[in-house]
């Protein structure tokens, strides 16, 4: 049943990458619990609009958990609270009444303060851009079955291939590693025969250009598979870790 | 860090194996033989120097890691809640390898140095003789256990994580490597615990 909560919201403001950023403290009230985190803050920025301040930068596009853009650290998660989910597919049900909830951009060398909530996040790309692809003939798609591919192999390649690139793994990891990211990318063609004709060098570029961008390494702690929205698991990591020893060996 | 830790988990298994042999009962005589090989043969001697180098390699390793993660996230976040995603000591490492560390020069200071650095081991004063002497300390005996405790610990996520680090990370043989690694870390960290513990109460003769 709808109910409706007041809120001490205290959000991370940033006037630019370069300024430093603070805390500020904001009230609402009348909130719905049927509301999506991103509704309280549209809620939230409306009033500071009309009060002629300046709203909440931050990211958001599609707001049906597929496209990656919400990226909210909200009371010292990715996400906030609930498993499985963005910011954008997050309830105000989750929440209590008179709740003080802390919201902080994804915190990462590698990922700079663009404004408030935002973080720009092109690292990403470039690392997808350094190995992230496949050689194909050009002209009409080839008759699918003349690529057989085990179910298996097709299931992981598909379940690593969910990753929507939000960067809540990054977020999570204590040493701000994009080692689940990256091995989702480097999985999603290694398990597939359209992925062999690269496999040699990819680990090896991509993983390059991961280090280059400023992200940490892996202690394996697992909190990237525990945050991730997309339940990727860290299965793909040991896979990235063989992929990137053998290129390596075999790497000219 | 997985090779290394791979090595000093390899390695720990004959220090227990070996250091076991004083629940035998038999005043020490089947563990004094045993140091008396380890502390003489020319091959345990070499393995003795790739130990120390694999010791060190671990723990550079290990501090350069550490200082190169730190700086990758410059601007702390306000509130973290690490519970809600993973084991406090698998995001304590570094902190349970630096007690390990205090605890190791403690410890090598009482028999490494004792055995192989003084003049002071003889057949009327053996390494069982200045177990027993040491383990009079309740002190000692706290301290020992601390680092024994600290030790599973940093076993219990140091052993299945260098295999994944390694890559082995597979369906059908990850649970068996976790439920290993979790029975080694007790059952190190457990048996060298009730070493001094059983000393100190006179357990052992």
């Amino acid at each position: 049943m709808e109910g409706h909560l007041n809120l001490t919201l205290k959000i991370w403001r940033q006037k630019n990458t370069q300024t430093a950023g603070k805390f500020e403290t904001y009230q609402v009230s009348g909130i719905s619990t049927d509301m999506s985190f991103l509704e309280m803050i549209d809620v939230l920025n409306n009033r500071l609009i009309e009060e002629g301040d300046d709203p909440v930068a931050f990211d958001h596009d599609c707001r049906e958990g597929i496209c990656g853009m919400c990226s909210m650290y909200i009371n010292g998660r990715p996400h906030g609270p609930n498993r499985g989910v963005t910011t954008c597919q997050l309830h105000m049900r989750s929440f209590k009444d008179g709740e003080t909830i802390t919201v902080e951009p994804w915190r990462a060398s590698a990922f700079p303060v663009i404004k408030d909530l935002v973080v720009n996040r092109s690292a990403f790309d470039r690392i997808i851009a350094a190995g992230g692809f496949i050689s194909v003939n050009t002209g009409n798609a080839q008759d699918a079955n003349n690529l057989p591919i085990n179910k298996d192999n097709a299931d992981d390649a598909f379940a690593a291939a969910a990753c929507i690139g939000c960067g809540a793994c990054v977020a999570a990891c204590k040493n701000a590693s994009a080692m689940l990211f990256t091995s989702a990318k480097i999985s999603q063609l290694a398990l597939l025969p359209q992925g062999q004709i690269e496999a040699a060098t990819r680990a090896q570029a991509m993983v390059a250009q991961m280090d280059e961008e400023g992200f940490g390494a892996c202690s394996n702690t697992g909190a990237c598979e525990a945050e991730c929205p997309k339940g990727i698991s860290i299965e793909n990591i040991a896979r990235m870790n063989r992929e990137y020893f053998s290129a390596t060996f075999s790497s000219k | 860090m997985a090779t290394t830790g791979l090595f000093l988990i390899s390695f720990l298994i004959v220090h227990c194996g070996l250091n076991a042999t004083i629940f035998l009962n038999d005043g020490g005589a089947a563990f004094n033989e045993g140091a008396e090989f380890m502390g003489t043969n020319p091959i345990i001697r070499t393995m003795e120097i790739v130990l120390f180098a694999g010791l060190l390699l671990h723990i550079v390793d290990g501090l350069r890691l550490w200082l190169d993660n730190k700086k990758k996230r410059p601007v702390a976040y306000a509130v973290v809640d690490g519970a809600a995603n993973s084991k406090w000591y698998s995001r304590s490492m570094g902190l349970l390898g630096t007690l390990l560390l205090l605890f190791l020069i403690i410890h090598l200071k009482h028999f490494w140095y004792f055995s192989r650095l003084t003049n002071d081991l003889t057949e009327a004063h053996t390494l069982y003789n200045e177990m027993q002497i040491v383990f009079e300390s309740p002190i000692v005996v706290i301290i020992y256990v601390l680092g024994c405790i600290s030790l599973g610990y940093h076993l219990l996520h140091g052993f299945q994580s260098a295999f994944q680090s390694l890559g082995w990370n597979h369906p059908k043989y990850a649970p068996t490597i976790k439920s290993i690694g979790a029975i080694y870390a007790v059952v190190i960290s457990a048996t060298f615990a009730s070493m001094p513990i059983a000393f100190y109460f006179h357990l052992i003769h």
